[in-house]
């Protein structure tokens, strides 16, 4: 009945919400494409050793740097519950008579709708970069890996927000949660340069599935190999919705 | 029949008891008003009655709806308006209701009709297009009141309503809520640790202080427990020789003096003044003053507990802090 209802309200407030948040915007596009510029350019006349032949890294660096504005955006998309926390509109919506799940799924509808934007209007600057997608085919499948990287993330911040309580934390979780899993992805360098012992936390991270999974898409080049890649994303991105939607169930809302 | 039945309910943060085995009922179409320091547990009740805040033991009914086991029938019967705004600043006044009609399942005809209504009743009609980040303080509280009556629900919680407002506005929300109240039938819950916008508003009142109930009556009973009226007379001379002729009166419940002023107790002080007045003027005693004081809430306050809210709020805010280093939980 109305959880459908509920579900559109809440993925279009988060869409209202994001498309008047100007400096938002702003904000979460332009610090890839930094990344992507500067990093870009400025190394990508180094022969990075695993990249194949010199003047790619560029190329190397873009479904990297996609990945990572996933990452960002949409475990912040998960986090946002502590912002409805801190500024009351949480209650507002917890007092309704709409089924918990209707409200994961609605904010997490609206998590990977403005995630997919950002990535999306990144994928096109790369193009004007001079970045060339292989074809429609290559595009659907990097679109997919997209949608699996957001949804994992939504779900790691609905969890990270259900443990966390307030804002507090969130100093710790850039420093020792997001910005460790953008390092150890691969995003900015092949993860088999990494020593051993680090590359195993490499392979723990859902996000190196991700990344490879995007260049498989894109550039056709894939360390794991784009059965695995889909194989472990569909799986993260399953359990971290799970796991989140169920500590949001569990956790008081005031 | 009753809209809210409530027996021995307690809620219990750690080593703290936010509320203490309250027991109340409030009939359909009351005001009732629970009154106390910030820290009393009003919140907590109101949360619990919510269904946000599990209650640790006690039995708590809305709307004939078990709230711990049947949450989803008692938010569809209940509208809060909270303490601290919850509003959407992103979105407009409008699209905040839009928002709450369609959680509230309202189809698009009911949610356009119900809304006009609403905004016509807080009167904010022209500002329905705007931000709510461009609201006052005020704009919004009004906003809210307005978003929890869209579904029309059965009982309404209104916690701490005029909290940081100007006289004026505060005199415009009361007159919302006693309009709701009257003309559209709709039980009121309402916290206040205001005793006059207690007084003004509420058919009935808790005092509520350290999680329990001290006292529940209607606000003229509560003051008839003290007694009455104070008249305090001035008198130029022989105020000793008139306290004791007044202490023969009947009708004059306690009578004592500070120098030359007398404080005479008694019910229905206003009318009883010109006759005191003549009545010292026949002992021979010219009175220069008089001065009548109608008992507040906030003197049955003190009479309950003993200190004044203010001094309860001081020690509530330590207490809170003591809890928020401890365990660090939101207060």
């Amino acid at each position: 009945m109305s959880a459908r209802a509920a579900v559109y309200v809440l993925w279009l407030r988060a869409l209202k919400r994001f498309w008047r948040s100007k400096s938002q915007i702003i904000g979460s596009i332009a610090m890839p494409l930094f990344f992507l510029g500067f990093l870009g350019l400025g190394l990508n006349r180094m022969a990075v050793p695993g990249i194949a032949g010199e003047g790619n890294y560029l190329r190397f660096l873009v479904p990297g740097i996609i990945g990572m504005s996933l990452l960002f955006s949409s475990t912040f998309a998960g986090l946002s519950v502590l912002w409805d926390r801190e500024f009351g509109f949480l209650k507002e919506i917890m007092v309704a008579p709409v089924s918990r799940l209707a409200i994961v799924l609605g904010r997490t509808a609206g998590g990977l709708t403005t995630g997919l934007i950002q990535g999306l209007l990144l994928l096109g600057v790369s193009v004007i970069l001079g970045f060339r997608i292989p074809g429609a085919g290559a595009f659907f499948l990097a679109f997919l890996f997209m949608i699996l990287i957001a949804s994992t993330f939504n779900g790691l911040g609905l969890v990270l927000a259900s443990l966390m309580k307030d804002m507090q934390g969130f100093g710790l979780v850039m420093n020792f949660v997001i910005f460790p899993i953008f390092f150890l992805s691969g995003a900015m360098y092949p993860v088999k340069n990494l020593p051993a012992g680090i590359r195993v936390l490499s392979y723990a991270d859902p996000l190196t599935y991700g990344v490879d999974g995007l260049r498989s898409a894109l550039l056709d080049v894939s360390a794991f190999g784009v059965g695995l890649d889909l194989a472990v994303m569909a799986g993260g991105a399953c359990l971290m919705l799970v796991l989140g939607a169920v500590l949001f169930e569990k956790s008081e809302s005031v | 029949m009753d809209d809210i039945r409530v027996e021995g309910l307690t809620k219990r943060f750690d080593d703290v008891v936010a509320v203490d085995a309250v027991t109340f009922a409030v009939p359909g179409g009351q005001l009732f008003g629970l009154l106390g320091p910030n820290g009393a547990g009003k919140t907590t009740t109101i949360n619990m009655l919510a269904t946000l805040l599990r209650p640790t033991c006690g039995l708590a009914e809305v709307a004939g709806h078990e709230v711990g086991r049947e949450r989803d029938a008692v938010r569809r019967s209940i509208g809060v308006v909270f303490q601290e705004p919850a509003l959407e600043s992103k979105l407009t006044g409008r699209e905040n209701l839009e928002f709450h009609a369609m959680m509230y399942g309202l189809g698009r005809e009911e949610r356009h009709a119900r809304i006009a209504e609403v905004f016509d009743l807080v009167d904010l009609r022209d500002k329905a297009g705007v931000l709510v980040e461009k609201y006052s303080g005020g704009m919004k509280r009004r906003l809210e009141i307005a978003r929890g009556l869209v579904h029309r629900p059965r009982v309404l919680f209104l916690d701490e309503p005029t909290l940081g407002l100007d006289a004026q506005t505060r005199r415009h929300i009361w007159d919302y809520i006693k309009k709701l109240n009257r003309e559209h039938r709709v039980t009121i819950i309402l916290t206040t640790h205001y005793m006059e916008e207690a007084d003004a508003l509420c058919d009935r009142v808790a005092i509520m202080d350290h999680g329990r109930f001290v006292a529940l009556d209607t606000p003229a009973a509560l003051k008839d427990v003290l007694g009455g009226d104070v008249v305090s007379l001035e008198v130029d001379s022989g105020a000793e020789a008139l306290l004791e002729k007044f202490r023969s009166l009947g009708w004059i419940r306690k009578a004592s003096r500070h120098e030359e002023v007398l404080h005479l107790t008694m019910e229905r002080g206003e009318r009883r003044i010109p006759e005191l007045v003549a009545f010292a003027q026949a002992q021979g005693t010219v009175v220069n003053s008089v001065h009548l004081r109608k008992p507040s809430l906030e003197d049955v306050f003190i009479h309950f507990t003993g200190k004044t809210i203010r001094e309860q709020e001081a020690n509530a805010a330590d207490r809170r802090r003591a809890r928020f280093h401890g365990h660090g939980r939101r207060p």
